[in-house]
Order: structure tokens, then sequence, then C-alpha cells
């Protein structure tokens, strides 16, 4: 597998992954802004809107319909926030034509349906249906409000949404409920024009077709794609330090039967140069998986939780690590869970601990090439970062990270924020002399 | 060994049966880095009572989900979670109301790994200490089902429609109920049921067939056990208990399931009426279908509505749910849809694209090893080849599509369960 990189049209990249190793091939097509809480929910409610109907296929029924016709090929919205960058846009995948009926190949075809939803929406007057975009916008705002449901989800949303209170990663991938609740098409029209003209646009293609006839189907398909002046000034701010000398405290309230304890951390001066393998093996190391210093100890040997783990991003820079717990046992898990953090920053991680660390880094990275929705993610945010190294280089680098390296992540750690989900009946009942 | 190749999918499937009783079913990729491997039981949360050795055992609710959590245990002190993590390895397991599966993902190591996965899971080790350590852990995992609405709106909707099987009841058990397990327990429990004669191993990654069946017969227990005979109790009739309840939560908007039973078919007619099921349910509820867009449109649904037909445990049941404002009203749309498909038939050329949805969908699936080896598993016990499925779903007629809508989805057999906001 190679993967070559064309510029189709000004400021619109093709990444080109060819591949016989499976049955259906993907594509997906991203436009890229920068995440502000004024715009964000506008660019995400897009392609949902877009997805609504375009001027060929007039309903979802008739898109749907079409759809089926190419044989189950799936053309979904996707909106993901890379770092500070906010990618919006599509994710389209089909079978491969070895596996179709008379070999058929629906590339051009899906091609031509993905633009045409991308740039020949359902429109009157030239302005976005109202009526789409007002059912798209309720539906939206059930999917914020709904962040709610899910209260692991949910503790790691707050507790970024607290700690990054003065930047605008905290309005999250999908913007604020009160941005989504003032969208109007006519406003909306104007934003979905201003980013087909000046975002950059990321293409991933990965399967058997050769290169020349995706970028053939592509370049029919987008050729009515108007193009201004390309806004190359998006990027990620990355906070180095804690917002305050000590941890703040953040508490709330709801009708739960466990407890949710979120830490939020900056990774520190090592985003000064971050050093992937380093940091995900860290990662594995401290909260990653079964043999993490957090499930072996918070849960495993004090059973303190039923879980513990920490996640990285190493757009933005941060690190949290979340558990669910009783209520009573807050002050007991957290203290574990800085007391594991002090062994990493003194090195105490055994030989053992340190490899399966990098093996499971190493693995996920060498499985990561067996799936295609894998590796457009890891292309797509390799095309933001400007850097390359396949994952099976980064898999190398992570078997070679050392004891030295971790320490040095560990060290650099500054925890910003820590966020406490409790209950609001009588249980739990523990009196925190350190609540704001 | 046998070997079939499916040249539609471009797969070639290994089956044997060792002397000792295991089912085993190989899938051989090349130019994979990922091997899969999953070791399974044909033993879940509703196998609660069985005959062992002349005698009738009623064990108690979540037994087979406790097992799962207690059989990493190792004799020597380790934890076989921990030895395949340290050996690069990506372990887990899951019980559900049907079966339990311990299975592994891995890019190195991969022999090595397996045998440990052979091992652990037929080394029993229970002591009184680690069973009441696990009560804690477990009483927290319930606990945080017990939050969840999805589990809750899951659950009320099979007591709407069980009457006594064993199915209505969470796979994990209660609080209660599992502090009534005890190291005799789970050693009975091992003992019926995780027999290779009741096993099946599945793996899929670039690996020589013959080579696995070996290393199965130098793991595993040699002699061949009889499989346990499990009751789930009376037949249950076609008719739902109840057809309502509604319960307040903490969620945004009001969830809902609809469902009905299924009366499962009998060897070779499973998996036609597990293709039927789907085909009907995606003509009369996915996303291409008249009821779908239109409900979408008025928003009455969301995007998250889903459907399924799940087959568990002896039982066979449709779901279909989501999110909406007002579910008795989609509940009304519905049988409007059914009433309407009843009178005027399903049309045949939505027939015919729907049929090539799920080939694509099937494709798709295989992409999965994890998709592919559980689905062989399940198919191991229920008696069938899952990859059978491609070519048996170009036989399906419209008719038998809407026999499946008119019996099955027949007024009196919905019933719905709704989680709404507090």
């Amino acid at each position: 597998m190679e993967l070559t990189r064309t510029e189709l049209m000004p400021g619109v990249w093709l990444s080109c992954l060819r591949s016989d190793k499976f049955k259906t091939a993907c594509m997906s097509l991203s436009l890229l802004t920068q995440l502000r809480r004024e715009t964000a929910a506008m660019n995400a409610l897009i392609p949902y809107v877009l997805r609504r109907g375009t001027t060929r296929y007039g309903d979802m029924e008739a898109i749907s319909a079409r759809l089926d016709e190419l044989y189950g090929t799936a053309i979904e919205p996707v909106v993901r926030r890379i770092g500070e960058i906010q990618c919006l846009g599509f994710y389209l995948s089909l079978p491969e034509a070895a596996f179709l009926p008379g070999k058929q190949d629906i590339l051009r075809d899906a091609s031509a349906l993905l633009g045409e939803m991308l740039l020949s929406p359902a429109t009157r007057g030239g302005l976005l249906l109202p009526r789409y975009v007002d059912s798209e916008k309720e539906k939206m705002l059930d999917v914020i409000r709904s962040r709610v449901n899910d209260k692991r989800s949910y503790s790691l949303f707050r507790c970024l949404e607290e700690m990054c209170c003065y930047e605008d990663f905290s309005v999250g991938r999908l913007g604020g409920e009160a941005e989504c609740q003032a969208i109007h098409y006519q406003k909306l029209t104007r934003q979905y024009r201003k980013l087909l003209l000046e975002s950059p646009i990321e293409i991933f293609y990965c399967g058997r077709s050769p290169e020349q006839q995706v970028i053939s189907a592509l370049r029919d398909a987008l050729i009515t794609l108007p193009r201004g002046e390309i806004d190359s000034d998006i990027g990620t701010e990355i906070r180095m330090n804690a917002l305050e000398e000590q941890p703040r405290l953040v508490e709330e309230a709801m009708d739960v039967t466990q407890g949710k304890l979120v830490i939020g951390f900056r990774l520190g001066e090592c985003m000064e140069e971050p050093d992937l393998a380093a940091l995900y093996v860290f990662n594995a190391a401290f909260g990653g998986g079964t043999t993490s210093k957090l499930f072996m100890n918070v849960r495993e040997k004090l059973s303190l939780c039923y879980y513990a783990s920490s996640l990285v991003d190493v757009h933005k820079g941060l690190l949290l690590v979340s558990s669910g717990i009783e209520f009573s046992n807050f002050e007991a898990a957290k203290g574990e869970i800085f007391a594991q953090l002090e062994a990493m920053r003194r090195g105490e991680i055994s030989q053992e601990e340190l490899e399966a660390a990098r093996s499971g880094v190493a693995s996920d990275l060498r499985s990561l090439v067996d799936s295609q929705g894998e590796l457009e993610g890891y292309y797509l945010a390799q095309a933001l970062d400007g850097e390359g190294c396949s994952p099976l280089e980064l898999a190398e680098l992570a078997e070679n990270v050392s004891r030295e390296e971790l320490m040095a992540v560990a060290n650099s750690l500054d925890c910003d924020l820590i966020y406490f989900l409790k209950g609001s009946g009588e249980t739990g009942g523990e009196e925190d002399t350190d609540a704001e | 060994m046998q070997s079939k190749p499916y040249t539609r999918i471009g797969e070639t499937l290994f089956s044997d049966v060792l002397p000792n009783g295991l089912r085993l079913r190989v899938v051989p990729k090349k130019g994979f880095n990922c091997y899969y491997a999953v070791f399974a039981t044909d033993y879940g949360g509703a196998h609660r009572r069985f005959r062992l050795d002349g005698q009738t055992v009623d064990s108690p609710a979540g037994v087979a989900h406790f097992l799962e959590h207690k059989m990493f245990d190792l004799p020597s002190g380790d934890n076989a979670l921990n030895l395949l993590s340290a050996n690069g390895a990506d372990p887990n397991a899951f019980t559900s109301s049907g079966v339990t599966c311990y299975y592994f993902q891995c890019t190195d190591k991969f022999e090595e790994n397996l045998r440990m996965l052979l091992h652990f899971v037929s080394t029993p080790y229970f002591t009184p200490e680690t069973v009441q350590k696990e009560q804690g852990i477990i009483g927290q995992e319930i606990r945080m089902g017990e939050d969840d609405p999805g589990s809750a709106l899951y659950y009320n909707l099979l007591r709407l429609l069980y009457r006594q099987h064993p199915i209505r009841d969470r796979v994990a058990g209660t609080v209660e109920s599992i502090a009534q397990i005890t190291d005799q327990t789970l050693y009975a429990c091992h003992k019926a049921f995780y027999a290779p004669s009741n096993m099946c191993l599945v793996v899929e990654g670039d690996v020589d067939p013959e080579r696995i069946a070996q290393i199965a017969r130098e793991e595993l227990p040699r002699e061949k056990a009889e499989p346990p005979l499990v009751d789930f109790g009376e037949p249950e009739g076609p008719l739902p208990v109840e057809t309502l309840r509604r319960e307040a939560m903490a969620v945004s908007a009001p969830q809902f399931y609809i469902g009905a039973k299924i009366i499962p078919a009998q060897g070779e007619g499973v998996l036609r009426q597990h293709l039927t099921a789907q085909l009907a349910l995606r003509l009369l509820a996915g996303r291409s279908s008249r009821f779908y867009a239109r409900l979408y449109d008025k928003g009455l649904l969301n995007r998250d509505f889903e459907y399924e037909a799940d087959f568990s445990a002896g039982t066979g049941t449709v779901l279909l749910g989501g999110e909406s404002g007002e579910p008795l009203q989609v509940l009304e749309e519905l049988k409007a849809e059914l009433a309407r498909i009843a009178s005027e038939g399903l049309d045949p050329r939505r027939f015919e694209l729907a049929k090539r949805a799920s080939l694509g969908a099937r494709l798709r699936g295989l992409e999965d090893f994890d998709n592919v080896c559980v689905s062989l598993a399940l198919g191991v016990f229920d008696g069938y080849c899952a990859f059978d499925g491609t070519e048996l779903l170009e036989s399906i007629r419209k008719e038998e599509c809407e026999a499946f809508l008119g019996e099955v989805l027949a007024p009196e057999r919905l019933a719905i369960s709704i989680v709404d906001p507090l």
C-alpha cells in the first residue's frame, strides 16, 4: 500500500491509497475550517442539510433509493474536530466491482453522487430549503442535548468544556446549543457558499481503482466547485499550562447511581515538539488498557472503580483520565490516580509494563492498516499535521520508546481541572472539604 | 479438514470437528496484519436451568457473565487478560443472553496468544475470596447498567414480550442474584458448558488452518463430554404479555423500542428466516423506506433510528427503536404502514433494490474480523453457516418478506417500551 498525494484543484488534495485487500472501497471528503464558537454549529449542520436532497434526487427517499441501486453504497455526513480544525463532509463506502454482478464499476456513479450532494443541493431561489434546514437543526439540537444521556462521554465532554473555557476547543465538534438554535437558512446558505470558496478540501480514497481513475472520477464530480482565496491560515492553539496554580474543581449533581470522575491535564512543554510515539506509549502505560497503571491499580488492586482509563489528544495537547466510581470513593480514587502519575514521574515503570505499552501501541498501529475507516482517520490527521509517517513506521518508533521518554511526558503533564459528576440524592453523602 | 470456497465473496472457509467435539472454523486472510480468534461457548445469561450428571440445576441470574469475568484468573495468580495484553494482543470477552465469547486481536505472536486463549478458557480457577471481590466489581457494572437508558429500554421491552423465558433478565443479573454465586456455582457451570463439545473456535487471519487444528488438539481436553440439556421453560406464544411500558430516566428526549416475538425456525430454515427478517425490516423501515423517510421528514424519527431481528437463546425478537418526541405516534404510523403493505404488497422494484443494498451491506460486514468471527460462531451454535447468506439472499422471494411482516408484526403482536425524560 502506497500513499500518493495529488492536488486536484486549488486547495483540493487527494490522498490515494491503493489496496486490493478489501471488499469495499472508501472515500471521504472533508472541508477544513477553523473551529470557532460563532460558526461551529452552522458548519456542523451543513453536511446534514446537504444530505437531505440534491437537485436530481430531491429528498432522502430518492437519495436512498439511488444508494440502494449502487449496491448499498453509503454516503454519510461526518463532522469531526481535529485539534481546533473542524472537518466536515462525507464518508462514502462502496462495494468493489470484483464482488458485484457483472463486475460493474460504480466508482464513477458514487463519486458523481458525492459531488452532487456537495455542490448541487436542493434549493429554492438559490437558498437551501428552509424545511430541510429547520428539520436538521431540530435533529442537531436533539443530538447536542442527548450528550447527557451517556454519562461517561458526557463527563468527558464537560471536563473539556470547563477546562478549555477560554478556547474555541470547548465548543465541541458540533458547536453550541444556542448557536445552533439561532441558525437561519439564509445565513446558512451564505456560510455554505463561503466554505465552498475558501476551505481547503481533503479527499481520501482507499480501494482497488487505479489512481488515474479516481482522479478522473473526482475531477468530473467536482467540476463545478467554485474556488476563491483558499483559507490556509487554520490551526490549533496549544496551551501549555494549567489555567490556575491549583487544579480547578468542578462538581455537578445529577440523578445517577454511579459517580464519574474526570481529571484533565495539559500535556505541557512536551507539545513543543510532540513525539507521537512517546505520547501514545505514555498513554498506554498510564491508562490506555488493561496492563496500564490505572487499570491495574485503581481498578484491579484497590477496586476503587469500575473503569479507569486515560485518553490523549495529541492535536490539542491534552490528556484526560476518566473513571466510574462510588460517590464516596472520590478522594480515594483521585488520590490513587495522582499516586500512579507520581510513580510514572519517578520512572517506576517495570520492564513488563514498558513492553506491554510499547507492543500494545505498535499492535494497534499495525492493525490499523487492516481497516479502511481507521486508515482514513489516520491519514486525514496526518494531512492536517503535514507530517509523513506511515502507521507501520510509527509502530516501529513506538517499539523503541524509552522509560526516560515516558518520564519526560509524565513530568510535563500539568493538571488543569478535576470534574466530578455526583448524585443529586442522599446517596454518597461524603462531605468534600475542598469543594468550590 | 474440509475447505469450501465462497467465490462470490472471495473467501474460503475451513471447517472441522475435533474428536473432543470442538467445532472449528478458519478463514485465511492473505496480506492482513491482524489475527482474530474467538473461542465461544453456547452458554449465555439465559442458560439458567440445566441438567448435569442427572440432576437439574437452577443457577442464579448473572452466572454466565460472572464466570466470564473470573475465567481470566489463572491458578498461577496471573491474569490471562494481562498476559495476553503484555504479549501485545488486544483481548476481551462478552456475554449475551445466548453465548459467551472470549476473543483477541493481535498482529504478533499469534500462536502463543491462541494457546493462551484456549488454555485459560478451559482452566477454571475460583476461590471464595476472588469471587467475593468480583461481586464488588460486577455490582458496580450492574449499577452502571441501571443508569443506562438504553439498557432499561431494552429489558423493559423483553419483559413486555416474554412471559417467563430467562432472556427477560439482565445478562449481568442483579446485585442480589450475584450475591448467591459461590466458587462452587462457577465450577459447576464451567463443567457443564465449557466442554469443547459445547464450544467453537473461529480464527481469521493469515494462518494455516491445519496448524490451528493442531494447536487446539494440543491445548484442549481430549475427552468428549455430553453437552448439557438446557431448559428455557415453556415455549412462548406469539403474543406479548403486555403492550406498553413507560419509565422516566435522565434522558434528553423520549427513547423507544417497538418489538415483537419471532417464533424461531428449526434446522434448514434458520438462516433463511434470519435473511428474510433482515430484508423485510429493511423494506419496512430501512433508510430508503417510505416509512422512515416520511417520519424523518415529519420530525418523528432521527438518524439514530435502528432496527434488527435478534436471534438468541432459542428466541427471536424484532426491535425497532430510537429517539422520538412522540413514540406512540411512531407506533401508530408503523401499524398504518404495515396495514398498507398487507393490502398493496411490497413494491417489486424496491424489493430488488433492497436485495442489492443487502449485498453491499454484507460485503461491508466482511471487512470486520470481529463481525465475521462472531457471526460464524453464532451460526455454528444455531446450525447454519453465515457465509451461505450471500447466495441464499438471492433466492428470498418478495412473498416471504410480506408474509413475515404480516405475521410477526401483526398489530396484536407489537409492544412498545418508552423511556421518558424525568
